[in-house]
C-alpha cells in the first residue's frame, strides 16, 4: 500500500513545502491612484526570482497581520523585479499599505493558471479590464507587446469607476499613442476635467475593432462586469472557447488543499484563477456558487 | 478472501483470549496503537495500550441528531457503530503549526517546522472509514501539491480494519459502495464472530505487512464454517442498512437542481454551525490563522479545520461569495454528493452517517437528495420504478 502510494506521487511535491514563504525586500512602494499601490519587490539576499507567467499571482504573508493571494502585476520579460498591486481595503493590505523601503514580506508562489497569450497567436486580442483588473492584464499587455509582430490586431477597453481610478495612466498614455495599439478608456462617473468615455466597460466592446471569428479576448474585473461582458463578446459572435476569465475567490492556500476557492468544480487557485469562459458559463448565470 | 492486485490474501482465526497478543506485537514494534475508546458518552478515537480498554460490550442507537450509548452483557469488543470522530484527525490534525517567524531589526525569518509522523496502529477501521482515508488520499496528495503532513503521517500506518457486525440507523455504506465489508486499504481485516460457545476474529492480511504481524500471533487457518460465519455476519449488516441514498446520476441529477426550493427550506432549519463538516471523514477545507506573542517577537501560523458553513469562508472584497445560508448548505451537499465527483473521480460521502447523528436539529442528507430527486424540475431524474430510463441523454 504504502509503496504503491509513494510511487504515484508527484516528485516535486516533497522538494519543497507549499506553505513556506520565501522572504522579500520592499525596494519601491508607490501609489497609482488613492487607494492602490504597487509593490517593487526582490528576493532577500540574492536569492533567485521564480519565473511567472501572465494571470499568475502570489500568496504575500505581512509579518503577524496575514497573507492574502494578489495577482502578479509586472513584466514577465523582466526577472529583476516583483511587482504586485492592490488596493488598501483589507487589513493586510493596509498594513502592506504602510510598508517602509527594506521591510520584509513573505510570498509564496506563482500560482495558478496564466493567460494563454503564447498559444494564441496570429489572433486578433481584445483585453477588457474593470478597475483593478487590469493588474492582472498587464503582464499579459507586457508579453504581447514583447511579441508584437505575433498578433493581429491588439485591443484593450478598460473601465475605472471615476478619472481618478485610472490605473497605471503613464502606461496607458503611452500604449494609446502606439499605432499597433487601439486603447479605450471609460469611466463610470466623469469628473470635472474628464472629457473622455462615460459609461460602462461593456459598451465599448460593440465597436471595437476586432475580427470575432479570429479573436481571443481576456477579461478580468468584478464578477457583474464579467458576466455582462461575456454576454456582450458573445453578441460580437467570439466564440465562448475564445473567452478567458480571471477568477477572485477566498484564497488560504493558493495550491488547491484548503477548498476555500471553490467554484463549482473548480478550485479557482488550482485549475484558475485563469478560465475558459465555456468551462464556467453555467455558472455564471448563477448566484452565490 | 479477495486477493487484490495480485497480492498474498491470508486467511486465519484468531481467538479472542490470544487478541491482546495482536496490541502487543503492535507496540513491540514502536507502534502507538490508537482506536474506540469510551468517553463522556460516546466513543472516540484515543490511544489504547490493552484489549481491555476498548469499550467492551457496548452497543450504541444512532438517530437524526440522536447518540445513545447502552452496556450490554456481551463480551463483544466491537460491537458499536461510528462515534463523533473519524480517523482524520491522525492524518489530518485539527490545528497544526506550520512554521514559525521570528522578528529581528526590520525583517524576520521563517523557522520551518518539524513534523515528525508516529508510528500509528489505527485499530478498529471501519470499512466505510477505509474508503473516506483512500478519499483523502486523492484530495492531500493526487494533485500537484501534496500536504506534507499528511503525506508524512500516511506512511506510517498499520491499519486494523474491522468489518461491521451491525449497521446503524443512520448507516447508508451499501448506497456509497463503501462497506459493509472492507474491501481494500488495510494491513488486516477482523470480523468479530461472537457465538454461544466460542468468540474469535476472523482475520485478512490485505498486505505484507499485516501478514508478517499475523504470522507472528497464534492463529488457526480458517475452516469453511469460519469464513461462512463470517459472511453471514456481513450479509446480515448489509441487510440491516439503516438509510439508503439514491446515487443514480445523482451529479447529473443536482446539477439539474441549483435552484431547488428544496434548498431554501433545508437552510430554515439549519443552524449553520458547521457539525457535520467536523464529524465527516472527508471534509479536508482548512484556514490559517496568523498569530504573534504580545511583544510581536514572533509569529506563527496555525492550519485549523475549517467550515464552508460560516460566512467568512467565502469572504472576499465586497462580501462573501456565499452570503445566504441556502447558498452555503448548497455548497456543502452538492460538493460532497456532486461536485466532488468532477474534482476526484468519487463521490466525497461514504454513507458513514455522522453528518445525519450529529446535526443538532436532525437534517439528514439522505432525505435531502431524495427530497430534491423526487420533485426535481427535470423529470429524468425522479426515482427509479424500473426499466432503463436513467441512461445518458
Amino acid at each position: 500500500m504504502t509503496a504503491v502510494m509513494q510511487a504515484r506521487l508527484p516528485a516535486p511535491a516533497r522538494l519543497r513545502d507549499p506553505m513556506l514563504p520565501s522572504l522579500y525586500r520592499l525596494e519601491r512602494l508607490q501609489w497609482d491612484t488613492r487607494d492602490t499601490f504597487s509593490m517593487d519587490l526582490l528576493p532577500q539576499n540574492g536569492a533567485d526570482m521564480p519565473a511567472f507567467k501572465p494571470g499568475q499571482f502570489n500568496m504575500v504573508y505581512v509579518y503577524g497581520v496575514g497573507e492574502i493571494p494578489i495577482s502578479i502585476s509586472g513584466d514577465p520579460g523582466r526577472r529583476d523585479v516583483l511587482i504586485h498591486t492592490t488596493r488598501a481595503v483589507g487589513t493586510v493590505t493596509r498594513a502592506m499599505s504602510e510598508m517602509k523601503v527594506g521591510d520584509t514580506l513573505g510570498i509564496r508562489g506563482p500560482f495558478g493558471t496564466a493567460w494563454p497569450v503564447d498559444a494564441v497567436r496570429k489572433h486578433d486580442v481584445v483585453i477588457i479590464a474593470g478597475g483593478i483588473g487590469l493588474a492582472p492584464l498587464r503582464p499579459a499587455m507586457y508579453r504581447i507587446l514583447a511579441t508584437r509582430e505575433h498578433f493581429g490586431r491588439v485591443v484593450l477597453l478598460y473601465g475605472a469607476r471615476t478619472p481618478g481610478d485610472v490605473l497605471y495612466r503613464r502606461e496607458l498614455k503611452q500604449w494609446r499613442s502606439e499605432f499597433d495599439l487601439d486603447v479605450f478608456v471609460t469611466v463610470d462617473r466623469a469628473t470635472g476635467s474628464w472629457r473622455g468615455s462615460v459609461g460602462l466597460v461593456t459598451q465599448l466592446i460593440g465597436r471595437a475593432p476586432f475580427d470575432p471569428l479570429n479573436t481571443v479576448a481576456m477579461v478580468c474585473g468584478p464578477e457583474v462586469m464579467m458576466r455582462f461582458t461575456t454576454l456582450e463578446l458573445e453578441k460580437r459572435g467570439i466564440d465562448r472557447n475564445n473567452i478567458y476569465i480571471s477568477f477572485e475567490r477566498n484564497m488560504k492556500c493558493g495550491v488547491g488543499l484548503c477548498g476555500h476557492c471553490q467554484f463549482g468544480s473548480v478550485f479557482v487557485c488550482k485549475e484558475g484563477p485563469v478560465l475558459r469562459y465555456s468551462q464556467m458559463q453555467h455558472l455564471l448565470s448563477k448566484w452565490e456558487i | 478472501m479477495r486477493a487484490k492486485n495480485g497480492k498474498v490474501s491470508t486467511r486465519a482465526v484468531i481467538d479472542r483470549q490470544d487478541f491482546q497478543q495482536l496490541f502487543d506485537h503492535l507496540s513491540a514494534q514502536g507502534y502507538q496503537l490508537v482506536g474506540p475508546r469510551l468517553r463522556d458518552n460516546a466513543i472516540v478515537y484515543d490511544e489504547l495500550s490493552a484489549v481491555t480498554d476498548l469499550p467492551i460490550g457496548y452497543v450504541d442507537e444512532q438517530e437524526k441528531g440522536s447518540y445513545r450509548l447502552t452496556k450490554t452483557a456481551q463480551p463483544t469488543l466491537f460491537g458499536y457503530g461510528l462515534g463523533p470522530q473519524s480517523w482524520k484527525k491522525y492524518l489530518f490534525p485539527p490545528v497544526v503549526r506550520l512554521w514559525q517567524a521570528q522578528r529581528h531589526n526590520g525583517g524576520f525569518d521563517v523557522i520551518p517546522e518539524d513534523h515528525e509522523p508516529r508510528l500509528l496502529a489505527l485499530i478498529g477501521v471501519r470499512p466505510c472509514e477505509l474508503k473516506a482515508i483512500a478519499i483523502q488520499d486523492r484530495v492531500f496528495m493526487g494533485g500537484a501539491y501534496a500536504d506534507p503532513i499528511y503525506q508524512a503521517q500516511r506512511e506510517q500506518l498499520f491499519i486494523v480494519a474491522v468489518n461491521c457486525g451491525k449497521a446503524g440507523a443512520t448507516c447508508f455504506c451499501t448506497s456509497m459502495d463503501a462497506g459493509p465489508r472492507a474491501a481494500s486499504g488495510y494491513d488486516l481485516a477482523l470480523t468479530e464472530i461472537l457465538e454461544a460457545n466460542r468468540h474469535i476474529f476472523l482475520v485478512d492480511a490485505g498486505s505484507e505487512k499485516g501478514e508478517a504481524v499475523l504470522r507472528t500471533i497464534p492463529q488457526r487457518p480458517a475452516t469453511d464454517l469460519d469464513i461462512a460465519a463470517g459472511e453471514r455476519i456481513i450479509a446480515q449488516t448489509a441487510e440491516q442498512m439503516g438509510r439508503v441514498l439514491d446515487t443514480n446520476r445523482i451529479k447529473e441529477m443536482l446539477y439539474a437542481n441549483y435552484e431547488h426550493a428544496r434548498w431554501d427550506q433545508v437552510a430554515a432549519r439549519c443552524l449553520m454551525c458547521g457539525n457535520c463538516t467536523q464529524v465527516c471523514p472527508t471534509c479536508f477545507c482548512t484556514t490559517v490563522e496568523d498569530v504573534t506573542d504580545l511583544s510581536a517577537a514572533t509569529a506563527e501560523r496555525r492550519r485549523v479545520w475549517d467550515t464552508c458553513f460560516s460566512l467568512d469562508f467565502s469572504y472576499i472584497v465586497g462580501g462573501s461569495v456565499r452570503a445566504s445560508p441556502k447558498a452555503r448548505y448548497r455548497q456543502w451537499m452538492m460538493h460532497k454528493l456532486a461536485t466532488w465527483i468532477d474534482q476526484f473521480g468519487s463521490s466525497g460521502c461514504v454513507g458513514c452517517g455522522r453528518c445525519i447523528t450529529w446535526c443538532p436539529v436532525g437534517i439528514d442528507i439522505t432525505e435531502e437528495a431524495r427530497a430534491i430527486r423526487s420533485d426535481s424540475e427535470d423529470k429524468r431524474f425522479t426515482p427509479a420504478t424500473g426499466g432503463r430510463k436513467h441512461e445518458h441523454a
